[in-house]
């Protein structure tokens, strides 16, 4: 069952062109990972989606359109870079935040809420730090906190923008469990990342862009040379395998 | 001294400007978050033309009409700065410059004009400049006191949705919070407060008001909730002192008064506030030479 239908979707910046008629679609329960190379428009690709950058033509629908609320059904973890760190709140403030869209106007978060958002921590071994300030986080844990903070939303539909970007071992650890848990329980999510030689690894989906799409399918169909070799305009080398069966992948 | 605390009138007057305090520092702390501190001292500055125009237009000097005319000379203001950022290559500072000379020149201005044809209803005008609590009467007290308990409950009501506004509006978006009326709504905060401000504080320094007490309080405090309930405390404590010794004597101007009360709490929060004050960096850097000295665990 498609979560989510692109039709034609385009977007600029200016009078740039940076995305030119995308059109796929996301199975449910998938694992996709957006690659392609800096400036392909894959974090535009997402904000586009989810209506947080205007598209100059096409059509996007969720869950088939059944669904009217899609905005606590479809959550997002952006880039970190995102939010001033120094803004004056904690761990648990933030990861609440996620549950805004389901407190509902003029009412504050309660017990239940904050026991939700602890729930999240936990999940992403951030507990101790639920009432730290946020500016005193590293950059992993700060990922993690967003992380948290879209889970506590419980969406069907996920977005992440480079989560895996400049993090220590136990985050990319946390994130990949998480990513895991969220695919058994049915979840769909969608993930833009940079490290090729973890693709296939990670991701049972692919969507290759660059400005237009490449391709978009099941891990071993779309992640071949030919593909990564249009995606990248030839500037990659495929080195394939080595002892450990992991691929080599350079740009 | 004591007979103007016993003046009702004065009473009114002492209370507004406590409660401008209070809001000013709310809605400081706001644009603050926004990195806005310098957008509300070109709005207040660009209030002047509008108070001028509309009492040479009116030909009376009630204050619904003088801030109603700095509420539009404001906006307007604001609207250009925005305007001027998005369509040319001029940045947003260079953009608050240009506007807020050219209308607080524009209004000083149109104050000479005024002086010359106003043939005599039109003295004390130029009190907008410095500010001047004390000329206030009560009907402006009342006004200026309501208004700033509609802004301070705005702010109250919707606190949830102003922390996500603040923090990460592509977040609150998604939280399915319409962003851009809020952010038409803190822009439409911000002129009220300084529109309202302007007679007792004046155009120049309004924005001291909204912006000493609003980076006071994060010396203090790491919760955005203590952070404009401290804003709010040191802005009514400034707004009040400073009133009350610009009216001990005749002809002194409240503005300046507020900003050297608020300056002085701003240096205590500097040097002793609990969460970021100098002294207390000073003594966790101690804490932290000494506990390295000795080798132990670390915590």
């Amino acid at each position: 069952m498609s979560v989510l239908t692109v039709q034609n979707l385009s977007s600029a910046y200016e009078k740039k062109l940076v995305l030119d008629s995308l059109t796929f679609s996301v199975n449910e329960g998938t694992l996709t990972g957006i690659v392609g190379p800096n400036g392909a428009g894959k974090s535009t690709m997402i904000k586009a989606i989810l209506g947080l950058q205007p598209k100059i033509s096409g059509s996007i629908e969720f869950f088939n359109g059944n669904e009217k609320k899609i905005n606590q059904r479809v959550g997002y973890v952006p880039q970190r870079g995102a939010v001033d760190w120094d803004f004056p709140t904690n761990v648990l403030d933030v990861v609440t935040m996620g549950l805004y869209g389901q407190i509902g106007w003029l009412r504050f978060p309660n017990k239940k809420h904050r026991q939700l958002a602890l729930e999240a921590l936990e999940k992403v071994s951030m507990s101790d730090f639920a009432h730290r300030q946020i500016s005193q986080l590293s950059g992993g844990q700060q990922q993690r906190v967003f992380l948290a903070r879209a889970l506590v939303q419980d969406a069907d539909l996920y977005f992440m923008d480079e989560p895996f970007a400049g993090v220590d071992a136990k985050t990319e650890k946390t994130i990949i469990s998480v990513l895991k848990e969220l695919i058994d329980l049915g979840k769909t999510v969608m993930v833009v990342h940079h490290d090729l030689q973890t693709v296939p690894y990670y991701f049972d989906h692919v969507l290759l862009l660059n400005k237009e799409l490449i391709a978009h399918g099941p891990t071993n169909e779309t992640f071949t040379p030919s593909y990564l070799a249009q995606t990248y305009g030839g500037a990659i080398q495929w080195l394939g395998r080595d002892n450990n069966d992991r691929s080599f992948v350079q740009q | 001294m004591t007979g103007l605390l016993s003046s009702s009138n004065f009473q009114w007057v002492l209370t507004s400007a406590v409660l401008l305090g209070m809001a000013a520092g709310m809605v400081g702390t706001m644009a603050n978050l926004r990195k806005q501190g310098l957008m509300s001292d070109a709005i207040s500055h660009a209030a002047l033309p509008g108070v001028i125009l509309a009492f040479l237009i009116s030909g009376e000097k009630q204050l619904p009409v003088l801030i109603t005319g700095a509420a539009i000379s404001g906006l307007i203001a604001a609207f250009f700065i925005q305007s001027i950022k998005r369509t040319t290559r001029i940045k947003e500072d260079a953009a608050m410059g240009i506007i807020l000379s050219v209308f607080f020149g524009g209004g000083i201005m149109l104050l000479s004009i005024a002086n010359r044809v106003g043939g005599g209803s039109q003295s004390g005008l130029d009190r907008f400049i410095f500010g001047q609590a004390a000329s206030m009467v009560r009907m402006d007290a009342y006004i200026m006191g309501a208004l700033a308990v509609v802004v301070m409950l705005l702010i109250f009501v919707s606190f949830k949705e102003w922390k996500v506004v603040l923090f990460d509006p592509r977040h609150a978006k998604m939280m399915g919070i319409p962003v851009r009326l809020y952010s038409s709504l803190y822009t439409l905060l911000l002129v009220l407060v300084i529109v309202i401000g302007i007679q007792a504080v004046g155009v120049i320094l309004m924005a001291a008001m909204l912006i000493i007490p609003a980076i006071s309080s994060r010396y203090w405090t790491h919760s955005l909730f203590t952070v404009f309930v401290l804003s709010a405390v040191f802005g009514g404590v400034s707004g009040g002192i400073g009133t009350l010794i610009s009216s001990s004597g005749s002809n002194l101007p409240t503005g300046p008064f507020i900003v050297v009360t608020s300056s002085l709490i701003f240096l205590l929060s500097l040097f002793f506030g609990t969460k970021k004050g100098l002294l207390f960096r000073g003594e966790k850097l101690h804490a932290n030479r000494r506990y390295l000295k000795q080798g132990g665990d670390h915590k």
